[in-house]
C-alpha cells in the first residue's frame, strides 16, 4: 500500500520492539482506514444505501488491526465483525468491502451475507456466523491440521466477552489446551455485550480460565495496536515452537452501540468520556507525530482512498436475482484458503 | 469380492481413505483406542496412529467445528458421532458453520459426518432416533444413507470424496445383521436411487433399515407385483427414480423410520403429488413412526417403528383401493 508521503517525512530511528517506523504507520493506516470505512458505511446505511443493519468497531481498531499484523501470510484467521481492520490487513481492498456492505455483486459474498460477516478465502480468512463464538472451535481445528502436519503456521481468531458465557467457547479453549494446538484466541472486551455488562457476563474474568484449561493468559491494553501486535507476536512465537495456545484479553470499550439502532442508553456517559481519552487512532497518531511522520498527509492518503472506493462500490452492480439458488453446494474440487497479505517487515527480515 | 457384514464395509471404507489420502483423518468419541463404540475402527489407531485416528474430547460441537477448520485449510475429516442422536450438540456447527459456508463465501467444507442412526434393540429415546430429516431442512448439507453392505462402502467412499458436509446415516440394527458381497478397492455408489426389487403393482419407497422390512413385508403379498426402491440419497434426492417408479406402479407407500412429520418421506411425498399426480391410483400412503420419543421397552419400541406387519398392511389397503 502506497504510504510514501508518510514514509518519507518518517525520521530514522522510532523502531520500537519488533515494529520499525513504517510497521508503526502501517498500524496507524488499517486504524484509519477502518474507522474511515466504517463512518462511510453508516452514511451509506442512513442514506438507504446498506441494507440491513450496520454494525461497527468504532474505538476498537488497534485490536483487530495489531492482532492480525502479527500474523503470517500463511497463517489463519477467523474475523469477527468489529474487526474490520484484520481484513485490510490481509489485503481486501476497501471497494469490496464498501460493496460487501451495499450487497453488491462485487462484495466479497456477492451479496450473500451482509454486514461483516466476510471472510475472504483468498487472503486466508474465514467469515464469521452469527452464533458466536463458533469461529473459536474452527480456528482450534485449522491449528489442529498443522500440527497434524508438522508445518510452521498458526491460526487466530477474536471473539467478545458475550461469548465466554457459551458451550463453544469451552470446547475451542480445552481442545486446544489438551491437544497443545498453534492457536491464539483474541478475547475482544469491549465491556458489553450487547446491552448486557460483564458482571452479568461471567464471575469470574475470562483471562483467569485461561490457566484452567492449560493456556497462557494476558491482558493487553486493547487500545494500543503496538501493544496488541507484541502480544501476538508472542503468542505466535509459542505456538510455533510447540508451546501451545495463547488466550490474549484486549481489554477496550464498545464506542458505539450494538449496532446502528442502537443509542447504549444502558451505558453511563461518563464510562464512554473516559474511554474517548484512550482513543486507539489518537494514541498512535501522537506517537508517529512524535517521531516526525507526517500524520495529516497519511490521514488525506486514506481519505482519498475511501472515497474512491465508494464511488467505486456505489456503481457496481447489484447480484444478479437469478443466481439467487447458486453455489449452496460445491461442484468442484475443494479449493482450500489462500495465503494472504502479510505487511510487517519482520517477516521479509526488515525486522527483527 | 468379498462377504462383508454392513459393519465390515464401513471399516473397510474408512481403512481404503487412509490408505489412499494423507489428507484423510477421523474423529470421534473412543474410537481410537477402545475401536469405537460399535467397533467401527477396531485396530486403526495401530495401523494409523493417533493423529489420524484421534480420539477427541466428548464434545460434539468440539468435532465438528474442529472438523470444518481442518477442512478449509486441506484435509478431508471424517467424523464419528456415537450416537446419531448426539448430533442435536453439534447441530450449530453443521448447520450455520459448515452448511453455509460454500454459499456465504465460495469456501468448500469436505467433511464427512458418521451417524449410527435408527432403533429397534431398546437403545431408548437418546439412542435410537433418526434425525436425517433435521439436515434435510439445512441447505447445503448432503444426506446419505446406505441399506445394504455394497452401498455402505461404495456411498462412504462418495461422502469422503466430495467437496461438501455430508451425513453419512449409517442405520445401526444393520451393522451385523446384514451382508453381502462388496467389490474391493475403492468404488464410488453415485447419490442416485437404486431398484432393490422390481415391480408393477405398487412401490414401497424406504432407504436404510426400512428397506429390508419393506422387503421383507412385500415378498408375498397375494401374488402382487411389489418394487421397492431403496433411496440411497435423501440429499440429493433422486426425484426422477422416484417419479419414474411411481408412473410405473401407479400405487406407493412410503416408509421413513423417523418421525412422520416433515421427515423425508414428507418430502418424497410431496414431490409426488406435485408432479406424479397424473400417474397415481389412490393416495399416497405413509408408514412412520408416529411423532414421540423411541421409548425403551420392547413392547412400546415395536409399538412405534414400522414393523413388517404395518408395511404389509398399508400395502394390502392401498393395493383394495
Amino acid at each position: 500500500m502506497a504510504t510514501q508521503t508518510a514514509q518519507a517525512t518518517a525520521r530514522t530511528g522510532g523502531a520500537v520492539g519488533h515494529l520499525q517506523v513504517e510497521d508503526r504507520i502501517w498500524l496507524l493506516r488499517a486504524m484509519l482506514l477502518m474507522r474511515g470505512i466504517e463512518e462511510r458505511a453508516m452514511t451509506l446505511y442512513r442514506q438507504g444505501k446498506v441494507p440491513g443493519s450496520f454494525y461497527d468497531g468504532f474505538g476498537q481498531e488497534a485490536v483487530s488491526a495489531g492482532a492480525a499484523f502479527a500474523m503470517a501470510a500463511e497463517d489463519r484467521l477467523c474475523i469477527l465483525h468489529r474487526d474490520l481492520a484484520a481484513h485490510i490487513v490481509r489485503g481486501v481492498t476497501p471497494a469490496r468491502i464498501f460493496a460487501q456492505y451495499m450487497g453488491r455483486e462485487t462484495g466479497i459474498t456477492a451479496g450473500r451475507d451482509g454486514n461483516v460477516h466476510f471472510g475472504d478465502y483468498r487472503v486466508g480468512c474465514v467469515g464469521m456466523v452469527s452464533m458466536l463464538p463458533d469461529m473459536m472451535l474452527v480456528a482450534t481445528g485449522m491449528a489442529m491440521a498443522f500440527k497434524i502436519r508438522g508445518e510452521q503456521r498458526c491460526a487466530l481468531t477474536w471473539f467478545g466477552d458475550g461469548s465466554t458465557s457459551r458451550g463453544d467457547f469451552h470446547e475451542a479453549m480445552n481442545w486446544a489446551g489438551v491437544q497443545r494446538l498453534p492457536v491464539i484466541f483474541v478475547l475482544e472486551n469491549n465491556q458489553y455485550a450487547y446491552s448486557t455488562p460483564l458482571d452479568k457476563q461471567f464471575a469470574v474474568d475470562p483471562v483467569e480460565r485461561a490457566a484452567g484449561y492449560g493456556l497462557v493468559g494476558v491482558t493487553v491494553d486493547g487500545n494500543d495496536a503496538e501493544a496488541m501486535f507484541e502480544a501476538t507476536h508472542d503468542a505466535r512465537e509459542r505456538a510455533l515452537a510447540g508451546d501451545g495456545p495463547t488466550m490474549i484479553e484486549a481489554v477496550t470499550m464498545r464506542m458505539h452501540g450494538h449496532a446502528a439502532h442502537d443509542d447504549m442508553k444502558y451505558v453511563p456517559k461518563e464510562l464512554v468520556e473516559e474511554w474517548r481519552k484512550r482513543d486507539p487512532i489518537e494514541q498512535q497518531e501522537a506517537r508517529l507525530r512524535e517521531i516526525g511522520v507526517d500524520v495529516d498527509a497519511l490521514r488525506a492518503e486514506v481519505t482519498e482512498e475511501i472515497n474512491a472506493a465508494a464511488q467505486e462500490a456505489l456503481q457496481a452492480p447489484m447480484p444478479d436475482p437469478a443466481k439467487a439458488t447458486e453455489g449452496v453446494f460445491c461442484e468442484g474440487e475443494a479449493e482450500p484458503l489462500r495465503d494472504g497479505q502479510a505487511p510487517w517487515s519482520g517477516f521479509s527480515g526488515a525486522a527483527g | 469380492m468379498a462377504p462383508l457384514t454392513y459393519l465390515q464395509a464401513i471399516s473397510a471404507a474408512l481403512r481404503d481413505e487412509l490408505r489412499d489420502d494423507e489428507r484423510v483423518l477421523i474423529m470421534g468419541e473412543d474410537i481410537g483406542a477402545f475401536g469405537g463404540a460399535f467397533k467401527v475402527t477396531d485396530g486403526f489407531v495401530s495401523e494409523f496412529g493417533p493423529e489420524r485416528v484421534m480420539d477427541t474430547p466428548l464434545a460434539e460441537s468440539g468435532i465438528i467445528g474442529t472438523a470444518v477448520g481442518a477442512a478449509v485449510v486441506g484435509m478431508r475429516p471424517v467424523c464419528e458421532m456415537q450416537f446419531s442422536d448426539f448430533i442435536s450438540c453439534g447441530f450449530d456447527q453443521l448447520v450455520n458453520v459448515a452448511g453455509k459456508m460454500h454459499y456465504r463465501q465460495g469456501l468448500a467444507v469436505p467433511i464427512t459426518v458418521r451417524l449410527p442412526s435408527g432403533g429397534g434393540f431398546s437403545g431408548g429415546p437418546f439412542h435410537s432416533q433418526n434425525p436425517e430429516g433435521w439436515f434435510m431442512h439445512a441447505p447445503g448439507i448432503k444426506i446419505v444413507a446406505p441399506s445394504t453392505a455394497e452401498d455402505a462402502k461404495g456411498l462412504l467412499h462418495t461422502a469422503i470424496r466430495d467437496p461438501n458436509p455430508v451425513c453419512y446415516m449409517e442405520h445401526k440394527h444393520l451393522y451385523r445383521r446384514i451382508k453381502g458381497e462388496v467389490p474391493e478397492g475403492v468404488f464410488e455408489t453415485p447419490l442416485t436411487a437404486r431398484v432393490a426389487r422390481s415391480g408393477s403393482d405398487l412401490v414401497v419407497i424406504a432407504y436404510g433399515a426400512m428397506v429390508h422390512t419393506a422387503l421383507e413385508a412385500t415378498e408375498d403379498l397375494e401374488g402382487a407385483s411389489i418394487e421397492v426402491l431403496d433411496l440411497r440419497s435423501l440429499v440429493p434426492l433422486d426425484e426422477d427414480a422416484i417419479l419414474d417408479s411411481v408412473a410405473r406402479c401407479s400405487k406407493v407407500v412410503i416408509v421413513d423410520e423417523a418421525n412422520a412429520t416433515c421427515a423425508a418421506g414428507a418430502q418424497v411425498a410431496a414431490l409426488i403429488a406435485q408432479r406424479g399426480f397424473e400417474d397415481l391410483d389412490g393416495p399416497v400412503v405413509r408408514v412412520a413412526t408416529p411423532d414421540v420419543p423411541i421409548p425403551f421397552s420392547p413392547p412400546l419400541e415395536q409399538a412405534v417403528l414400522p414393523s413388517v406387519d404395518r408395511i404389509r398392511e398399508a400395502c394390502h389397503e392401498l393395493l383394495e383401493y
